[in-house]
């Protein structure tokens, strides 16, 4: 790229395409502080440019093939970390074994996003905002991390630790996301509440739950945007299992989502007013799932 | 109506026709040639660090460090260009008592706003440039900051202007009639304080200026995205001493003005000091960050307004007070009192009821300038005058048509003069609102409603008039002391091929001026529309003309054009008349050939007239001087202003648990006069409608505390996008002007003049069978609910 040109403003920075995860994570140790690996680029490119962020070294991971793919493991299916979000919405096996993913990645920005944005990159930014870290939590997914000591899988329970904090260390990487297989008796619902589509929403929220005939055997339900991280609600969980979802149900699961979620203040959504988004998406989704959704 | 200029089964006949814009097909195929792109030899880049504070001292500036920084050529400060270049004054003349700030292009000693440019720095790249930035060091000491209307307006509070008596920038009034008796008598009265955000125009490419000072010749090139570039010729040369004649302005492609281009900017005026102190092209391109920050913004308007009625609901007075706050500064040179302005003589612009009362205060504050922006003032005055109809019409009892049937204006009563002082020549609301009222099958659309409310689905149906102000004479601009012309001028040439080169003064942002222009020349003298180039936007090579702004370009360039073409063509048939030994006026030309004028036979194409007269003038009788180039001006006279009028309606459903509101369909019948081009007519309607659209439910630059803008991004700032916008019906009355023979009056601002009004009325519309009235622009969610206290 030619320099000269007045629209590169990101202050200056070394780049290094990595073919294999061994040669990342030794560039990233080298480098240490100084080093970001980069995928998709579509949080990291925006903070470069703005110079919120100024690395020294960017580690270019798009070309490791370890990271691609996206297959049946046991009982799990293995979504690489690159898989881009619009292979979300077009790849087979998600819609047959994680239709929630499917579900939601219409709803995860604008198309020139989704071509370039990745799974790995939106979960491991774990913006509060964004519909796949929460639905990570609703799959009771796992996050398999590759790092100079080695290799772990993290349940998304433990993985969201606060605001852009995540269980992964310093010079760590996503390698894939294992996401537990649909099965028959299960149902799922995904929906936001946003001003434009495409939008942060102002709430969203994902649900899986597993039934006999019309009794919540188990549920998970994750709300993003109403908090410094997506938020399973446990509270409103407890309220449904081994029940049927009548008017009554639903209610008293929007009830305790008071309990479950204390959305912060800002200045053009009142913590008051999210609340009652949460309530009204809650009752919708659920009202869905009842319904077969 | 007056007499069609043409009939459309001729040929040549372009005037009314639905015609592509040549420029289309090159700016879709990328061959655009926009400032942004520009790279010229020697060129170097601008960058500014600017103001974290909205008020502060600046104590000192130590900037070794970056001037010491690798390809860095110059860093300015305020001291530096002062030197250079004379300050302005955001006022004019016909505004009695305003006042404003002398302006620099950088702060001498303080900044006024959170986002001012202070420190510029010219380098071998933007990024070496924004690398320099970081190295310099501001010491500033905080001031207290004005924020909002009201603790600006606190005796005793904080100063904008340290030294200054208050923060009011302008006051004005208008009392017409007998407002307090009318009230007093009145049957009914309805009152509301409508509060309007501050939005912005958010152009597709950002300002973008490149300035390259010859000192050998001195002569300055300004290459500047730009609405107008003769203005901006005016300015530079005056402010930095420079002969006009020596002073170039071109403003070629530019991604989207909507009058947001054509202010004087600190950081352009800043960009042509520069490469004077330098001697070489310095180029800068606002980005997004900077252009929340330092682009004019609009409106922020707080409205108190009431409307008295009599028992069968004729309105009889309109008592209203504008309270509005422009910034720091007054904009320079067309100051940012005039949508205040507007607004006061715009409300109640419709109908017919005489007592009208009016203030305006317009008020200092530590934010970046308000100024003019696509309808000026005009959908804060609908939005009043309609919201206030509508609550009228519901105390009343009657329909929100029969209410407006009953009190606008009728379309047999012109000319009129409106209780604020407009004289309108003809306008045709009964005709608008009966269109209306037809296309949107409104009776079905009530029906419906009623059906949906039964099953908890609450459908709004709004509708609002509007009158705009179109064609501005020199009442505008030129009687408060601005160097603004509201005239315009062509130079025609027939060239040696037979073929027609425009050049005018009117310029081009994407709406089609030199399509309609190449339309109105082609239309009048006969001649295909390819065989016409139109050229604008260079003060080296256009003549000096007011450009294009407040809707003019079809109005007025096009009047311009179409006399000059006339005047063309009286030459082109002289010459003719000589070669065929015949009378002009028993000539005529079609389609390039010049025909006898009784049987339409063909004689002898233009071009052969034009070899003639370039090669072959020997051939012409003695005496002959052929003038196959003409140069002419059209200046507006008549009426100060062509009105136009027209009306929206809109469908929309209010989600009354979330507060989303869906816009399900938009509808206007618009009235500008004769149609040049009917389908850029509704491209302007369409564009403007969704601007407007935007205003209503999403657009508002919002600020805390402190001065700061909370969402100055494309991710917190939010524009209308296609999956919200609705379908648009257009359907259109026309009701030329006599003031001119073109008949044309504008269009541009229509969409966006009444919009915004159009939906307030639907969603409170929606919101009829709650006890909920929303009264504040942009209708979000968070307004709907807490409106519904459903938190």
């Amino acid at each position: 790229m030619d320099l000269e040109e007045t629209a590169v403003k990101a202050r200056a920075f070394s780049y290094f395409r990595a073919a294999r995860i061994d040669q990342a994570l030794d560039a990233h140790a080298r480098a240490g502080d100084e080093a970001r690996f980069i995928a998709g680029g579509q949080s990291l490119v925006p903070a470069l440019s703005l110079r919120l962020q100024a690395p020294r070294l960017l580690i270019d991971i798009t070309h490791i093939d370890e990271l691609r793919g996206i297959r049946r493991d046991g009982g799990y299916l293995r979504i690489g970390a690159l898989t881009r979000h619009c292979e979300m919405l077009s790849e087979p096996l998600i819609a047959e074994f994680a239709p929630l993913l499917h579900a939601a990645a219409p709803f995860v920005a604008h198309p020139a996003i989704r071509n370039r944005g990745t799974l790995g990159g939106s979960v491991a930014l774990a913006d509060p905002a964004s519909e796949f870290p929460a639905m990570t939590l609703a799959l009771d997914a796992e996050i398999e991390i590759v790092g100079p000591s080695g290799r772990r899988r993290v349940k998304a329970d433990d993985f969201f630790i606060d605001l852009f904090e995540t269980a992964l260390q310093p010079g760590e990487l996503i390698t894939a996301i294992y996401v537990p297989l649909f099965k028959a008796d299960q149902r799922f619902a995904f929906d936001e509440l946003a001003r434009r589509r495409g939008d942060y929403a102002l709430v969203g929220c994902g649900m899986l739950a597993t039934f006999t005939g019309e009794r919540i055997d188990d549920i998970r339900i994750s709300f993003f945007s109403v908090g410094n991280t997506p938020i399973r609600v446990k509270g409103a969980e407890a309220t449904l299992i081994g029940s049927s979802l009548d008017a009554e149900r639903i209610a008293a699961a929007q009830g305790a989502l008071e309990g479950d979620l204390a959305p912060p203040e800002s200045d053009e959504v009142p913590p008051a007013m999210r609340l009652h988004l949460a309530r009204v998406l809650l009752g919708r989704l659920l009202g869905r799932l009842g319904e077969g959704a | 109506m007056s007499a069609p200029l043409t009939s459309l089964d001729r040929p040549n006949s372009y005037i009314g026709r639905s015609v592509p814009r040549p420029n289309a097909k090159r700016l879709l195929a990328g061959r655009g040639r926009y400032i942004s792109d520009l790279k010229l030899p020697r060129m170097l880049h601008a960058a500014f660090l600017r103001s974290p504070h909205a008020h502060a001292k600046i104590a000192s500036i130590k900037a070794d460090a970056a001037r010491a920084y690798e390809g860095v050529h110059l860093v300015a400060t305020g001291a530096d260009l002062a030197k250079i270049c004379t300050p302005w004054t955001g006022t004019l003349d016909h505004f009695k008592g305003m006042n404003s700030a002398p302006q620099w292009p950088l702060p001498l000693d303080r900044v006024v706003w959170a986002g001012q440019a202070v420190v510029a720095v010219v380098a071998e790249s933007r990024a070496i440039a924004e690398d320099a930035l970081e190295l310099i060091d501001v010491d500033y000491e905080d001031l207290p900051v004005v924020v909002d209307i009201d603790g600006a307006r606190e005796a005793g509070g904080a100063l904008v202007n340290p030294g200054s008596a208050n923060n009011i920038c302008f006051r004005s009034q208008l009392d017409n009639g007998a407002v307090d008796d009318a009230f007093a008598h009145a049957a009914h009265v309805v009152e509301e304080e409508f509060s309007f955000g501050r939005h912005t125009a958010v152009t597709l490419e950002p300002r973008a200026i490149v300035a390259d000072y010859d000192p050998a010749a001195g002569m300055l090139t300004v290459h500047h995205g730009t609405q107008t570039p003769y203005q901006f010729q005016d300015l530079y040369s005056r402010h930095y001493n420079i002969p006009e004649a020596r002073v170039r302005v071109i403003a070629t492609d530019i991604g989207g003005s909507f009058g947001m281009k054509l202010h004087v900017y600190h950081e352009d005026m800043a960009v042509v000091g520069l490469s004077i102190l330098l001697g070489r092209p310095v180029k800068y391109v606002a980005d997004r960050m900077e252009s929340f920050v330092s682009d004019i913004h609009a409106r922020d308007h707080r409205v108190r307004a009431r409307m008295a009625l009599d028992a069968k609901g004729e309105i009889l007075a309109m008592d209203v007070e504008d309270l509005t706050a422009i910034g720091a500064f007054s904009t320079y040179p067309r100051t940012s009192v005039v949508e205040g302005n507007q607004v006061i003589r715009l409300i109640g612009a419709p109908y017919r009821f005489k007592n009208y009362r009016a203030t305006l205060e317009v008020i200092f504050q530590h934010k970046v300038q308000t100024s003019q922006y696509r309808a000026v003032g005009h959908p804060i005055a609908c939005a009043v005058t309609e919201r206030l109809v509508d609550m009228a019409a519901s105390k009343v009892g009657l329909d929100p048509f029969a209410i407006r049937a009953q009190n606008v204006i009728p379309d047999d009563a012109y000319p009129q003069t409106s209780p604020t002082g407009y004289r309108f020549e003809a306008l045709s609301h009964q005709a608008c609102l009966k269109r209306l009222h037809e296309i949107m099958d409104y009776d079905a659309l009530r029906a419906e409603q009623v059906d949906l409310r039964k099953r908890g689905s609450y459908r709004g149906i709004g509708i609002a008039t509007f009158v705009e102000i179109t064609n501005p004479s020199p009442a505008f601009y030129g009687v408060g002391g601005a160097r603004i012309s509201s005239q315009d001028g062509a130079i025609l040439s027939l060239t040696p091929s037979g073929e027609v080169r425009c050049l005018i003064s009117v310029t081009e942002q994407g709406q089609g001026t030199e399509a309609i222009i190449s339309q109105i020349v082609a239309d009048q003298l006969g001649l295909a529309q390819e065989h016409v180039k139109v050229v604008t936007g260079d003060t080296e090579v256009t003549p000096h003309g007011g450009a294009t702004w407040a809707c003019r370009g079809a109005g007025i360039g096009g009047e311009t054009a179409l006399q000059a073409t006339r005047a063309l063509k009286r030459n082109i048939l002289e010459i003719a008349a000589l070669i065929l030994q015949q009378q002009p006026s028993a000539l005529d030309i079609v389609d390039g050939e010049v025909v006898d004028a009784a049987t339409r036979k063909p004689r002898l194409p233009i071009a052969e007239i034009a070899r003639i007269a370039y090669f072959r003038s020997d051939t012409l009788p003695p005496g002959t001087q052929a003038q196959l180039t003409v140069s002419h001006h059209f200046a507006p006279q008549g009426y100060p202003f062509a009105f136009t009028n027209g009306i929206q309606g809109c469908a929309l459903e209010v989600d009354v648990e979330t507060g989303l509101i869906k816009l399900l369909k938009h509808f206007i019948v618009e009235d500008c006069g004769r149609v040049i081009n009917p389908m850029l007519v509704e491209e302007q309607l369409r564009g403007g409608i969704v601007q407007g659209l935007g205003a209503a439910l999403f657009e508002e630059c919002r600020y805390g505390d402190t001065g700061q803008l909370m969402n100055g991004s494309l991710a917190d700032y939010l524009v209308p996008m296609p999956m919200e916008m609705p379908d648009i019906v257009i359907a259109h009355v026309e009701t030329p002007t006599a003031d001119t023979v073109l008949g044309a009056k504008g269009v541009g601002e229509a969409g966006t003049a009444a919009a915004s009004a159009c939906v307030l009325n639907a969603v409170n519309d929606a919101l009829m069978p709650f006890d909920a009235t929303i009264n504040s622009i942009p209708i979000t969610p968070a307004k709907v609910l807490k409106a519904l206290k459903r938190f």
